[in-house]
């Protein structure tokens, strides 16, 4: 890469992602990014400084060898960027697609001073997909054989990261998942439009090319529990099973037909792909649909509810729409979409008919009051103003909560006052030679959080393992 | 896959399936369900385990063949197989030495009944079954209720085999017989019929344990689809349940819950209690 300035790069203007027609791409659950082809991504790998210190590597939670790959892929080496890439992220063409890079990497790169930053996200699916869809994937290396056993539960980010991990150190890895596939909200929860499963199952193919094993409907806590894998001759275990019991909202009306957490109804379309029309599971199709929410879950439901044929998809945020957690570029796709926002609203009741279908959502509008502890400033409803929104499903998406089942069948384990497990700063628990990571110990998160754990906890357990 | 290793038909509609599944099988405690996918197209269908064999590690499970997904299932042969079987999955039933137990089941729920029968004959109750059906042919488990129990009454609507009436007029009867001190009353069939046990065992203030089939997704936990209203409060079936306190169990709310799919015309399954207990109330 010497043959080009730093004044020339300077010169070159951020790539735009090249994405479908908002109102076309929203009648079917294609991909909307079409993603760079090789001659533009190239462009935008030039527009890399190079730092000697570089900040976005430190603003990357799995700390990605940022400069690194993308000095290869302006070189036209995409299978070197690839290999780099892998060496320090196992499931790159989910988090190319996933990760909020606003707020990460890209946020504090040094272009970011001057005009936009390196696209290092597009950039880092480029290369993933290209070495997909090219075969110029190199497996990664597998150490000898250490003969010790490990069981990851939860096939999702964090449990397939440390499977990956821990395999390619020489241990004998198995995953234990409680759905018939694997992917955690990778497959359950984030749809086709933006994350298609088939990128994902690609991926995670690869990591079970490293040996790991697999065994699906095992639910530990019902199935099998933590002291029976110990038993089975398990040395150590990484507990990584999501959070995934959703919140409602406790208003009336909360039960009627028509009403779904995000979950049940992002589960429905995407796992079970009711989102066809011939699939077996069904799923209700609203004409006018509320979601409930301003994550990234709330914009996936809002956006699916659209897909399958809502005449009006509604978002209701209780706060602003800089307040809104998810992902920018996903807000910003929502509108293209037509996707209607109610921000400064929050429900209070939904209204049903005799026959307890949905029929509206009463609301009410709210203003930003004193900050909160997060410090942010805390919604108050304005008194009087009451309103309906005229619908026929509403979508709750608000939260979640830590899902009980394993750690009821674990009382030795300690929870914090909200269930989710207590891990130190090598997230090992309180039971010798169990760890933990992902939304169950940090609560709902992001992928590469997630993943980030599961590569700390692989080199926690590998040294614990060194101690037996 | 789990390998189916017998199948057998039980009466009009209603097959055994007995399939591999070592882990479930040493796991399991009675009340608990399963949710199986017949082929990899198939939805998730929570099921009753009604008996299992840690030996062999099989489990067993009995399906009322009523919509397109039970239908496929009885495409399946020994030899071949599930694509999945998960499980087991509720919370365990809470039984106990009540003294004298009355084990109600209409229809399909006398399948699932059964294992809490079982379970409470081993416990040293004196145990009365009564099966409810619409008529003689629909009677099922009549045998097998009958080698645990110490009394079997039956209940037609029509007629053709024992009381003519429902089940609530047989339970109407041991509550009026004085020598009989019922302790606790299990129930298990169409949301209308554990409704009327219900309403009928409050006014005795007779303890009654109802076993709920609300729609389900996952069965853990992570969908809420089959939330239930307990005693004021939401509870998740497959979590909580989906043994619950008859006397506190908003049943008007679940059997409305359950028509939600019932125009999706591959979700007769779901359906099956309240077309059930359609036909009980004509
Ligand atoms: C709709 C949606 C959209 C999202 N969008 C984004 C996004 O754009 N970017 C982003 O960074 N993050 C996003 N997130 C958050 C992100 O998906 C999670 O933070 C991340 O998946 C957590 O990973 P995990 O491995 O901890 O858990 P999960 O992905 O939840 O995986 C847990 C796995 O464990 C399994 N499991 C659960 N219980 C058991 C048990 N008892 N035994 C065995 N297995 C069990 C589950 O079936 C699941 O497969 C989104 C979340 C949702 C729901
Ligand atoms: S901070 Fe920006 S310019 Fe500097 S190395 Fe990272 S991506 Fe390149
Ligand atoms: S079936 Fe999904 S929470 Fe119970």
């Amino acid at each position: 890469m010497s043959d080009i300035t730093a004044k020339q790069r300077m010169a070159i203007q951020r790539q735009p992602m090249p994405q479908r027609d908002g109102l076309e791409r929203c009648k079917d659950f294609d991909e909307v990014n079409t993603g760079y082809d090789l001659e533009t991504a190239i462009k935008e790998a030039q527009r890399c400084l190079q730092c000697k210190n570089a900040k976005c590597i430190a603003g990357c939670p799995v700390g990605i060898d940022i400069p690194g790959f993308i000095s290869k892929l302006a070189d036209g080496d995409v299978a070197a960027a690839a290999e780099i890439l892998r060496s320090s992220n196992d499931l790159p063409a989910v988090t190319g697609r996933v990760c909020p890079q606003e707020t990460q990497c890209e946020c504090v790169c040094v272009r970011c001073k001057t005009d936009t930053p390196v696209a290092i996200g597009y950039l880092e699916r480029f290369v993933a997909d290209y070495a997909r869809e090219n075969n110029l994937e190199k497996p990664k290396e597998v150490s000898a054989s250490t003969g010790k056993k490990v069981a990851c539960i939860g096939a999702g980010p964090a449990g397939i990261t440390c499977a990956g991990e821990l395999a390619s150190m020489g241990h004998d890895v198995t995953l234990f998942e409680a759905f018939h596939k694997a992917g955690g909200v990778l497959i359950y929860g984030i749809p086709e439009f933006r994350l298609p499963n088939k990128v994902v199952e690609h991926e995670i193919k690869n990591v079970l090319a490293l040996g790991v094993k697999i065994e699906k409907n095992v639910i530990v806590g019902k199935t099998v529990t933590i002291d029976q894998l110990f038993v089975e001759g398990f040395d150590a275990i990484f507990v990584a099973n999501g959070a995934g019991l959703p919140t409602f909202m406790n208003v009336p009306g909360e039960n009627l037909k028509g009403v779904y957490s995000a979950n049940e109804y992002l589960t429905r379309s995407n796992l079970m792909e009711a989102h066809r029309r011939d699939a077996e599971t069904p799923v209700l199709r609203g004409d006018k649909v509320c979601v409930v929410g301003g994550g990234n879950t709330a914009m996936d439901a809002v956006r699916t509810a659209k897909r399958m044929g809502a005449a009006t998809s509604t978002l209701v945020y209780r706060r602003g729409r800089e307040q809104m957690p998810a992902r920018v570029e996903e807000a910003h796709h929502a509108e293209e979409e037509g996707i209607c926002f109610e921000f400064l609203t929050a429900p209070i009741e939904v209204l049903g008919s005799d026959d307890g279908w949905v029929e509206g959502l009463k609301c009410v509008r709210m203003e930003l009051g004193a900050p909160d502890d997060s410090g942010r400033r805390r919604p108050v409803p304005i008194e009087g103003s009451d309103f309906v929104i005229d619908c026929d499903m509403v979508i709750v998406a608000i939260g979640i909560n830590a899902n009980p089942i394993l750690t009821q069948a674990t009382p030795d384990m300690n929870l914090n006052k909200w269930g989710y497990i207590q891990a130190n700063d090598d997230l090992a628990t309180s039971i010798p030679g169990v760890f933990a990571g992902g939304d169950i110990v940090r609560g709902a998160a992001t992928v590469i959080l997630a993943m980030g754990d599961g590569k700390k906890a692989a080199k926690s357990i590998d040294n614990y393992l060194k101690t037996l | 896959m789990y390998k189916l290793v017998d199948k057998r038909n039980l009466g009009p509609n209603l097959t055994l399936y007995e399939v591999q599944a070592p882990r479930i099988a040493s796991s399991r405690k009675p009340g608990q369900f399963v949710i199986v996918r017949a082929f990899d197209h198939s939805e998730r269908i929570p099921l009753t385990i009604a008996d299992v064999n840690k030996d062999t590690g099989t489990v067993t499970i009995i399906v009322q063949t009523v919509g397109k997904s039970t239908a496929e299932m009885e495409t399946l042969e020994v030899g071949g197989g599930f694509c999945d079987v998960a499980g087991p999955l509720g919370q365990p039933s809470h039984l106990d030495n009540f003294g004298t137990v009355v084990v109600i089941g209409g229809g399909l729920g006398t399948a699932v009944v059964y294992p809490q029968a079982v379970a409470l004959k081993e416990l040293g109750n004196k145990v009365i079954s009564i099966i409810g059906a619409r008529s003689s042919d629909l009677v099922i488990m009549k045998d097998q209720l009958g080698a645990v129990s110490d009394k079997v009454m039956v209940t037609t609507n029509d007629g053709s085999e024992g009381i003519k009436g429902f089940v609530t007029d047989a339970l109407q009867q041991l509550i009026d017989n004085p020598d009989m001190n019922i302790g606790a009353v299990y129930c298990v069939g169409p949301v209308v019929m554990m409704k009327a046990v219900a309403d009928l065992t409050a006014k005795y203030d007779i303890h009654t344990v109802v076993s709920l089939n609300p729609v389900m997704v996952d069965g853990t936990g992570m969908c809420g689809g089959c939330r239930v209203t307990v005693g004021g409060e939401t509870k998740f079936a497959c979590v909580d349940g989906p043994e619950f306190d008859g006397h506190k169990v908003d049943f008007d709310e679940l059997a409305d819950r359950l028509t939600t799919y019932q125009s999706h015309e591959r979700h007769k399954d779901q359906c099956r209690m309240l077309k059930a207990a359609d036909k009980i109330k004509e």
